[in-house]
């Protein structure tokens, strides 16, 4: 096991995956001469040339329909975006083309295309630079959502969205690049779109969180285990289209009490369809009804006080698993 | 390069030794434009829903600019685009097909009209979102310059997409990567309902090549020869050193917007519709070549029969062609 930071496992992944593969190249503002804007990049000019490693000028939906046509007669892109926050000016690119291009040709087409970067709530970036984005994804058909949480998902899962047949949305974490984490050794490590991970084993009442929340939730969940003595097992979906429901319900099924935590404003967000399918499919497990924990319904403020206060904290998530577990 | 007239003049006429070349032209703007009159009428008896945009009054465009082009390039367009797929060599009987939304259509029924797809003629789409495809047209353009080929794309919109961003970042990139991709506005002068000097502050498209400095050229989108001189030029510079350029056709569309639209009325008269009329692409270059003694009255007799007879197995093969079935709802949504 390597021990590398959330960044340097996707340099890795990007680096082994074009040394692997000479139709995949990489694509993006300041990827190149800058070395990626949050430094993912790093190194990639210098190794594969500027055949392989684009700079683009700003031009979101620009150079997200080149990948898309680039993607359609045979290479296989990685576009990335600087945030993905700048994903909207791209959203008529990934929604009406690069999601329903296989299905409109019936079948004759194909978008092996991967959008990358980071998202989700940053530090004092405001509104429009510190946001979950994967709301604006995860509902259309046609397309994969990837949020990778750890160094390992970041590696084992980009990876496989790089080999995938189908256009993938892999959002990181800004937050989370310096974060260190073991990472298998082996030649070609990956971890398959589509499956969860039950992250920390427990048996009181099940905690699905992903990215930055994940790190939240765990502190909480040890903090509950000592206070209260409540036994906390984390599901961690990894990909949240498609969706692995059988580990979630599973888990469920073993503590019969949930609760979703998500960063993103609760309305109509992850949490609404994760608690819609458990309690369609596991409503005789459950002692209590499933429990949600999100941001505010509000876009991110700048002040500090105000910013701490939009996303859900380690207290706030202590209190819910409380309340879900009866002990509130 | 440029012309600045409202059309430039007619192209060089055809050798005899392009008597065959002549005649193969006339008879895929035939087939185009029997095929779109025989669509409009199965529309009306409901055996073809949703939008139907018919390219009458344009089949120079699209039959010229292809006339140009190898096997192994590539052709993409907009919502209007039953003559490029024709033009691409696509099959008519699969094309109707898809029309009625069918089994054997060449998208398998699940395109309709707007969506026609036949990656064995290397035609990518029928996309319906105005300007939207642009920048994938720069992407194809992009993986012929990353494979070092020679192959190009042909990339058609209307002067609806010119006010759109993707068509300034897409000419943007394609200059600045020199990404053998020719951009074929035709222009029709009008998007749907708006006449284009309410549109674009600069109705000379052509003119947007000097921006990007590529070359820019308009003419006579009614001649299928200036098109195909337009084109081929075009295409050459694309071919032998990945020069994209901006060729503005200057053509009319005689028909509505789509068969929800009445032709005439509320944006443009009737008058001028009939006069534009005169200048019909087919009539001209079949009287062009009867003139000139390329043709003669019994062989055009006879092409138009043969048009007929192919248009006539269209339907039939789209009629006789299943639905769908139900379990395709959900497949191909993942490759």
């Amino acid at each position: 096991m390597a021990v590398i930071t959330y960044r340097e496992a996707l340099n890795h992944a990007l680096r082994e995956e074009m040394e692997r593969d000479e139709r995949v190249f990489l694509m993006g503002e300041e990827v190149g001469v800058y070395g990626g804007a949050y430094k993912v990049s790093q190194g990639l000019l210098e190794k594969f040339g500027e055949r392989r490693v684009i700079d683009t000028p700003i031009c979101e939906s620009g150079f997200t329909g080149v990948g898309i046509g680039a993607a359609m007669v045979g290479l296989r892109p990685v576009v990335e975006m600087m945030t993905f926050n700048f994903a909207l000016l791209a959203l008529d690119q990934i929604v009406n083309h690069a999601a329903k291009l296989h299905y409109m040709s019936g079948g004759q087409f194909t978008v092996p295309l991967v959008i990358r970067g980071p998202g989700g709530p940053a530090h004092q970036l405001a509104a429009q630079h510190s946001q979950s984005m994967e709301t604006y994804f995860y509902h259309v058909p046609g397309l994969k959502v990837v949020r990778p949480t750890t160094a390992r998902d970041a590696k084992g899962l980009l990876k496989s969205a790089i080999r995938d047949e189908s256009p993938v949305i892999f959002i990181e974490s800004e937050v989370l690049y310096g974060v260190k984490g073991e990472v298998p050794d082996v030649a070609d490590f990956l971890i398959p779109l589509g499956v969860a991970e039950v992250k920390r084993e427990g048996k009181d009442v099940t905690v699905v969180a992903y990215s930055r929340m994940y790190y939240k939730v765990l502190e909480a969940a040890e903090e509950v285990e000592k206070t209260d003595g409540i036994s906390v097992e984390i599901v961690d979906p990894r990909t949240l289209r498609p969706m692995d429901t059988a580990t979630i319900l599973a888990s469920v099924r073993k503590t019969h009490r949930v609760l979703v935590a998500e960063a993103g404003a609760g309305f109509a967000g992850m949490g609404s369809e994760i608690a819609a399918f458990i309690t369609e499919e596991a409503f005789d497990d459950l002692d209590a009804p499933v429990a949600r924990i999100t941001g505010a319904n509000a876009p991110m403020p700048y002040a500090r006080n105000l910013e701490a206060l939009k996303t859900p904290s380690k207290e706030k998530i202590v209190d819910a698993i409380r309340r879900v577990c009866a002990v509130l | 390069m440029a012309t600045t007239g409202r059309r430039s003049t007619a192209a060089r006429g055809l050798g005899r030794d392009e008597e065959k070349l002549g005649r193969e032209l006339l008879a895929q703007m035939q087939l185009i434009r029997r095929f779109e009159e025989k669509a409009a009428e199965m529309y009306a008896l409901g055996k073809i829903g949703g939008f139907l945009h018919l390219y009458i009054g344009q089949e120079a465009v699209a039959v010229g600019a292809i006339s140009t082009l190898r096997a192994d390039d590539y052709a993409i367009a907009g919502y209007r685009e039953h003559g490029h797929a024709l033009a691409k060599g696509s099959d008519p009987r699969r094309l109707m097909a898809e029309l009625f939304g069918r089994r054997d259509g060449v998208s398998k029924g699940k395109g309709g009209s707007m969506h026609l797809f036949d990656k064995s003629v290397n035609f990518l789409g029928g996309h319906a979102i105005v300007g939207g495809y642009l920048p994938i047209a720069a992407g194809v353009g992009f993986a012929i310059r990353y494979e070092s080929r020679d192959a190009v794309i042909l990339c058609f919109f209307g002067d609806g997409s010119v006010p759109q961003g993707e068509f300034h970042e897409s000419l943007n990139l394609a200059a600045l990567w020199k990404l053998p991709v020719v951009f074929i506005c035709e222009n029709n002068r009008y998007a749907m309902g708006t006449a284009i000097h309410r549109a674009l502050a600069q109705t000379e498209i052509f003119r947007f090549a000097e921006a990007y400095r590529i070359p820019g050229e308009a003419c006579d989108g009614m001649d299928v020869l200036a098109v195909r001189d337009a084109v081929g030029r075009a295409v050459a510079r694309a071919r032998e050193s990945g020069t994209p350029s901006l060729v503005e056709a200057r053509t009319y569309r005689f028909r509505g917007h789509s068969m929800r639209d009445p032709s005439t009325g509320l944006y443009r008269s009737k008058e001028e519709v009939e006069e534009e009329k005169k200048a019909d692409p087919i009539l001209t270059f079949r009287d062009r070549l009867l003139r000139e003694g390329l043709l003669d009255e019994a062989g055009w007799a006879a092409l138009a029969a043969e048009v007929e007879t192919r248009v006539g197995e269209a339907v039939a093969f789209a009629e006789a062609s299943p639905e769908p079935p139900a379990e395709w709802l959900v497949e191909d949504v993942y490759a």
